[in-house]
């Protein structure tokens, strides 16, 4: 494994920047100038220091990538990412999951007369087992999903699309245990998210308005005239769009309810019978449904200014609204800068980041880029703490790059323990992105017991249970950073951590618990 | 100033049969557990207001039947208010030991209607009128007010608002404890290396912790594994709480999801019903599992806010505003509901839509405060500045 890895380890002083010290130098990798200023990242150490924030962590390939293009280029083929292919078995693994052989509206037809068949068995017996086997195929559906999140996540060499993925699965969070929401989480995350992560804004926030994820976690398909559920309205402004002091009120929310009325999804594929004055109204795109039947058609009054009662286009003329909204920009602008340099952004720098949001119709990857280029982006590399998700996916890059994992499932089982699993915050808040949520004492005793997980080597991420024992399966941590260069990244209490390490596992375990690896 | 004066009085008030006074800042055996029910509990279905015409109009598919008209009907506490028949076994003996009294109108006058934004303001518990600082949460301040006495900790996967601040407060979730893999050998190591960092408190704390936990249960882990039944849930973590605050933590936090039932709810049977026998059953096994401590410790059963009085098109309840908070202990004044009240009837709805918030919750908890650890004007006023405490005489 460790060839290429141990030509790269050079590079690797950037790996644990934060106590770095003039000791780590690299002299290749002329900077080029896209930041059109002072050059920057002119250093290995400064590079890497990048490659860990902007990507899920230091890996050798990356190392490799971002010193054959520069770091300015590098931040531009992250941001614009061409399609790139992943290491075939790693391909392999997704190709044969079923969530990427079945449509959602097929899954769900099919998930859906299951469940009705159970329902039909009368013997209590049979019944529970039905029932059983029923929720287990749900939950292997949502972790065929979560897998193929985490193998894209090691693997993918566009790793800002990765990040982005999570980002905004999070911003429009959902929560895979309720009902079924295990059977769409996968197309969730495939076709309304990721393709739509460095995109438009507005674009992203019409696809998660019309899935099914969405609609059932908020409850929205049973909003319907007469029978109003605000759950869906009120988090569309307060934490997709406008944000809690976006300037709305509750009157707000119960129109926006009503807006809302009639969007949702079927489970079978049969057309309802809709008033025949209003059929052309009805629609229907995969699960999607919007049934005009349901639909309060009396005009509303949302943010000041009347929506007038028509259907479907009612939604997009209020999501225009919602996107566009200058609140908005502010709020996601922020969110990236939290997510992206520090817990509490400079104020100045949120405004510039929502001003190009604004001027560029919620571009994305340009509102990012104004990020990506300001000196307090720079300035704050190697200050984020990581929280479980960084934290498990760095360790994993960096110790399985070569060596394709087989089973992802320990790793699921990592995040679980730290409270951070995917698709499991119950809230629509998501996750929190700050410092003080991840560093509890708690928190770092179940962190220490992670590392000492990864550090033994687990065969199971191999694919093979039966060896997770065997000393031959210990990932070679050690042998990388002993070529001396890591060693002078890292504060010397670290070192004397290192030196007390009486087995190559243990050296994993203390380096995977340093204060140094515990940032990006 | 006349606050203050009354405030003085209670706590000089010689034995005004007050167990806690026994108790007061010096000793540290006074105990407090907050169970913060997230999601914003439909208090109206847990203490029913059975006296109302207009409950039965409003919740015409999940209103729980009068007392004596059915066999899963309320049961009746007073002629206004009966209790929820899923916790007849668990709560409803400590109700009648007067050793559990509820507070309804309870609630904060936030008024956004979001589950984080109240949670937040909740846990804070800083005036209305500024900016809010994160990083002070109203039990950390209790925590610091109390000084050397208090001993906190949060029994959930991450540090609570309420737990944040000047105070370094550990957590450690119990719905799973193992044996650490870590050894001591490299603890120490693991330690060492955060000696000089900022996280330096939160490592130490966290190994402390740990052990202590650990050897805490290592009795019931014994037991566990030559009994055949065990406690699970909710139960199972209240019943570790209990074995933890029996011993060194006197100031806990737990928090209990599972409460936004915009659907299908159910009424005296049913998803809520389901929840509320949980929570009811974990609770009571606390104080059993508390023993003697119990007579000394205080439970404050709090929510974000309740839901709409009106049942919604889906046989669930939407975001509400005022709730019905819940005050347990062995040697509390219960058996009784407390604080001010009014008619539950169309005109006395806040915004007709919910229960208005006639008892703030910051008052009533300063007052329960006050007489719980016998704090100081200045004391309580840097718990809750710039608060009236409202006294329930709940202790």
């Amino acid at each position: 494994m460790l060839g290429a890895f141990t030509r790269d380890i050079r590079l690797l002083c950037g790996v644990a920047v934060l106590a770095l010290t003039a000791g780590c130098q690299y002299p290749g990798g002329a900077p080029s100038s896209g930041a059109g200023a002072e050059p920057r990242f002119t250093t290995a150490e400064s590079r890497l220091a990048l490659l860990d924030r902007i990507t899920w962590g230091v890996s050798a390939s990356s190392a490799h990538a971002i010193e054959a293009s520069g770091a300015e280029r590098y931040i531009e083929q992250q941001l614009r990412p061409i399609p790139a292919a992943l290491p075939p078995p790693v391909q392999a693994q997704i190709d044969g999951m079923t969530i990427s052989q079945r449509s959602l509206d097929e899954l769900l037809f099919e998930v859906e007369k299951r469940r009705r068949g159970v329902l039909a068995i009368q013997e209590p017996d049979d019944r529970r087992a039905a029932q059983r086997a029923y929720q287990q195929e749900l939950t292997r559906l949502g972790r065929e999903a979560a897998t193929r999140s985490v193998l894209r996540a090691v693997y993918s060499p566009n790793q800002l699309h990765e990040q982005m993925t999570w980002f905004w699965m999070n911003h429009f969070n959902v929560f895979q245990f309720k009902g079924n929401v295990r059977a769409m989480v996968g197309d969730y995350e495939e076709n309304a998210i990721r393709p739509h992560a460095l995109g438009r804004f507005r674009t992203l926030l019409g696809a998660t308005a019309r899935h099914p994820a969405m609609l059932r976690y908020l409850d929205n398909v049973q909003n319907a005239a007469n029978r109003i559920n605000e759950n869906y309205a009120r988090e569309l402004m307060e934490l997709h769009t406008l944000g809690a002091d976006g300037g709305y009120t509750q009157e707000d929310v119960q129109e926006l309810a009503r807006v809302l009325t009639g969007v949702g999804f079927v489970l079978t594929p049969n057309v309802p019978k809709v008033r025949p004055d209003r059929q052309a109204d009805y629609v229907r795109q995969g699960a999607f449904e919007f049934n005009p039947n349901r639909h309060d058609y009396g005009d509303k009054m949302f943010l000041g200014q009347i929506v007038k009662g028509a259907g479907l286009t009612e939604l997009d003329e209020v999501l225009d609204r919602l996107a566009r909204h200058p609140s908005t920009a502010r709020f996601i602008s922020r969110k990236l800068a939290v997510y992206f340099a520090s817990d509490d952004p400079p104020a100045e720098l949120v405004e510039r980041m929502a001003r190009t949001f604004e001027s560029s119709d919620g571009d994305i990857a340009a509102t990012l880029r104004v990020l990506l280029r300001s000196p307090e982006f720079a300035a704050s590399l190697g200050r984020k703490f990581k929280d479980p998700v960084h934290y498990v996916l760095s360790a994993l890059r960096f110790a399985y790059d070569e060596k394709p994992i087989a089973n992802a499932a320990l790793a699921l089982l990592w995040l679980n323990r730290m409270g951070q699993g995917l698709y499991g915050r119950e809230t629509p808040d998501g996750y929190p992105l700050t410092q003080a949520s991840w560093s509890s004492p708690g928190q770092m005793t179940a962190r220490f017991e992670i590392a000492r997980a990864i550090a033994a080597g687990q065969g199971a991420l191999l694919g093979d249970e039966a060896i997770s024992a065997k000393s031959t399966d210990v990932p070679q941590l050690s042998g990388s950073a002993h070529s001396g260069v890591v060693r002078k990244t890292l504060s010397p209490s670290t070192l004397t951590a290192l030196e007390q390490a009486r087995s190559a596992a243990e050296w994993n375990v203390y380096f995977l618990s340093s204060p140094e690896f515990m940032h990006r | 100033m006349k606050r203050r004066d009354l405030l003085k009085l209670i706590a000089l008030s010689p034995g005004a049969a007050i167990p806690f006074q026994l108790y007061a800042a010096g000793t540290g055996t006074t105990r407090l557990l907050v169970v913060f029910l997230r999601g914003g509990y439909d208090a109206a279905n847990f203490l029913v207001p059975v006296g109302s015409s207009f409950y039965y109009e409003a919740r015409p598919n999940i209103a729980i039947p009068k007392p004596g008209t059915a066999a899963n009907a309320a049961i009746a506490l007073d002629g206004d208010w009966g209790l929820h028949p899923a916790v007849r076994a668990s709560l409803l003996p400590l109700y009648q030991k007067q050793q559990l009294a509820f507070v309804p109108y309870a609630g904060t006058d936030h008024l956004s209607r979001s589950h984080f934004e109240t949670q937040d303001t909740i846990e804070l518990g800083q005036p209305h009128d500024r900016r809010r600082a994160y990083n002070s949460g109203f039990l950390n301040r209790l925590a610091a007010a109390l000084a050397g006495s208090s001993n906190a900790i949060a029994f959930t996967d991450r540090v609570p608002l309420a737990f944040r601040g000047e105070v370094a407060v550990p957590n450690m979730a119990l719905r799973q404890v193992r044996k650490p893999a870590i050894d001591a050998a490299q603890t120490a190591v693991i330690a060492d290396m955060y000696r000089h960092t900022s996280l330096g408190p939160a490592v130490v704390d966290g190994f402390e912790v740990r052990d202590g936990i650990l050897r805490e249960m290592s009795a019931e882990m014994e037991a566990a594994s030559r009994n055949a039944i065990s406690p699970a849930g909710f139960e199972l973590e209240a019943r570790r709480i209990a074995t933890l605050m029996r011993g060194r933590f006197n100031i806990g936090f737990v928090d209990v999801g599972g409460w936004d039932t915009h659907v299908q709810q159910g009424g005296a049977e049913g998803y809520l019903a389901n929840r509320l026998e949980q929570l009811g059953r974990g609770l009571a096994a606390f104080a059993a599992d508390m023993g003697e401590a119990w007579n000394d410790t205080v439970v404050v059963v709090v929510s974000e806010f309740g839901r709409t009085f009106r049942e919604n098109g889906n046989r669930g309840t939407d975001h509400g505003h005022g709730s019905v908070y819940w005050i347990a202990g062995g040697g509390i004044r219960g058996g009784r509901i407390a604080g001010e009240q009014v008619p539950v009837q169309r005109e006395t709805l806040h915004q007709n839509r919910d229960y208005p918030v006639l008892n703030e919750y910051r008052a009533v908890l300063a007052g329960l405060f006050a007489r719980m650890y016998g704090l100081s004007p200045a004391q309580l006023e840097r718990v809750f500045a710039g608060v009236e405490s409202r006294e329930l005489q709940l202790v």
